[in-house]
């Protein structure tokens, strides 16, 4: 039975010219950055050759770029940073953030801190008038996703960044899902801070970054040796940067091409499903959204025993069903979208990119119909 | 995730569907918590034998499968005999189910109950094990650890 990985935003499989990277690197490039002989200093060479390539992906400077061990440290390092070096109380973010942001900031309202998260239209998203409103005195950070994960809308970011700068107050973007889907460019527009992650660009697990603008005060969360210009300690993970920034070089150079294909298969595959499923919904926005998520919940049926069926045929997805989420309720996503518990326990998320084929697509839409059918019939709930 | 049992019952459900006229059906879960079973009784009121019993469930895989078996368990059983059958016998057919799915397998138990109740109250018979059984509590009492609202 064929594989069908249709879970991109989960993570991506490495792209063999990273793999081949990441291979010579732990091969033939151990050496430490931090160490004075040639060995480390050829170490030293790559690692700002890669900060040059990830820089370059986003219209960055190579000294705005900072490796981190991921999408989730990036995050806690972006609010440690609006905490550490601006006074104040309140932060503004979204009630359909990643629990990366979520779950930190509601931590420091134990601590004192007063967050606002601000709720989303039908689409999961913000608008920077609803941003502007909410700003407070005593406001130091302001956090907005790029794209959201679950369902591929595309917040207004950037008109959000300028609502923000022109208050002074920092803005951050948890960008993991934007970078290499979307052209982004920090030259042009007035984000402070985002996050990113290599292995959701075919790049290796456990690296990622984070962008802060030069100007921005920083702080470190992981205090330590003088790596990363001394704001992030720990040896850095050399073959995981050099992973990283290959992936950000075939992102550069592919970025039209992939968002016009990827945009294609999932409009295909998005018609496939509604046009022969009754009784679904299509979630996240109809066009400002990322080029491979396709997001539809199917009544009367639950997410998990849909995952499991799909998983038989070989079909890799995700759900943000109770019985998935690892809690007894559906994702918070699906909850502050609007979506009533009965419509949101039928969710399926199948995200696409650049190994899937026209072949792939017409597979899932030709399984997907007997496999909700299936279902169906043997729901209660079915009218 | 599963086991090869579970999945089994939830690939190949045995006794899927509805019994027309039945004597008795039972419904618990709710949509909140994202899992409902159904069930259906065909049972013979001179012997009390259950002969018939089909089910339907909206739910995870644990779900459908702890529905699956307990059907095989009930049938044939006669009413005061099913009745001892709890959720832990249940997940002992079943093999076990990781820990947050437990709950599913009350699920099955209740569904049961809640059919033979309905049967008893129909055609007036009495059960030790339903003496103080009350619809309306069991409909609360499976997710215990959740407010209800």
């Amino acid at each position: 039975m064929k594989t069908i990985y249709m879970d991109y935003s989960a993570t991506t499989p490495m792209k063999p010219e990273v793999i081949e990277a990441v291979s010579d690197a732990f091969k033939h490039h151990y050496g430490n950055a931090s160490s004075i002989h040639h060995i480390g200093q050829d170490a030293k060479v790559l690692l700002q050759q890669a900060r040059e390539q990830v820089a370059r992906l986003i219209g960055a400077e190579p000294r705005e770029i900072f490796f981190t061990a991921g999408g989730t440290e990036s995050d806690n390092w972006a609010i440690e940073i609006a905490l550490e070096t601006k006074p104040g109380k309140h932060i503004i973010t979204t009630s359909v953030e990643h629990h990366a942001i979520l779950h930190p900031l509601e931590a420091l309202e134990k601590k004192g801190y007063r967050v606002t998260y601000l709720p989303v239209d039908e689409y999961g998203m913000v608008s920077p008038e609803q941003v502007a409103a909410a700003i407070e005195d005593d406001t130091i950070l302001i956090s907005v996703m790029y794209i959201n994960n679950e369902i591929g809308s595309i917040n207004p970011v950037e008109e959000i960044a300028e609502v923000a700068a022109q208050h002074g107050i920092l803005f951050h973007t948890d960008g993991v899902q934007a970078l290499g889907n979307i052209p982004i460019d920090m030259s042009a527009n007035q984000i402070s801070m985002m996050s990113m992650s290599a292995h959701k660009i075919y790049g290796p697990k456990g690296v990622g970054a984070l962008y802060i603008r030069k100007g921005v005060r920083t702080v470190p969360l992981i205090y330590g040796g003088a790596q990363e210009r001394k704001v992030r300690a720990g040896t850095e993970n050399i073959p995981g940067i050099i992973g990283f920034a290959k992936a950000a070089e075939l992102a550069r150079e592919n970025l039209t091409a992939h968002i016009e294909r990827l945009s294609g298969l999932r409009d295909k595959l998005r018609d496939g499903i509604m046009n022969q499923i009754p009784q679904a919904k299509y979630n996240g926005h109809p066009t400002k959204r990322h080029p491979g998520n396709v997001h539809v919940c199917f009544k009367y049926i639950e997410g998990e025993s849909l995952l499991l069926l799909l998983d038989m045929k070989g079909i890799c997805a995700s759900s943000g069903s109770a019985c998935t989420s690892g809690s007894l309720d559906p994702s918070h996503v699906l909850m502050n979208i609007g979506l009533t518990h009965e419509i949101a326990h039928g969710s399926l998320r199948l995200t696409l990119g650049d190994f899937t084929t026209e072949d792939d697509v017409a597979t899932v839409i030709e399984e997907i119909g007997p496999i909700v059918q299936r279902l169906r019939e043997m729901s209660p709930l079915t009218e | 995730m599963y086991n090869k049992k579970v999945m089994d019952h939830f690939m190949n459900p045995r006794n899927v569907g509805e019994i027309a006229d039945p004597d008795g059906m039972g419904e618990v879960g709710n949509l909140k918590c994202g899992d409902i079973m159904r069930i259906y009784l065909r049972i013979d009121p001179t012997t009390d034998v259950i002969e018939d019993i089909k089910f339907k469930t909206f739910g995870c895989g644990s779900a459908v499968a702890s529905s699956s078996i307990a059907t095989e368990m009930i049938m044939g059983k006669t009413v005061e005999e099913a009745l001892k059958l709890t959720n832990k016998d249940v997940l002992k057919e079943l093999g076990g189910l990781p820990t947050i799915k437990v709950h599913c397998s009350v699920l099955a138990e209740q569904a049961f109950k809640a059919a033979a109740y309905d049967y008893a109250t129909r055609h007036d018979k009495h059960y030790a094990a339903l003496e103080n059984y009350s619809p309306e509590e069991a409909e609360h009492d499976h997710h215990h650890d959740e407010d209800e609202d």
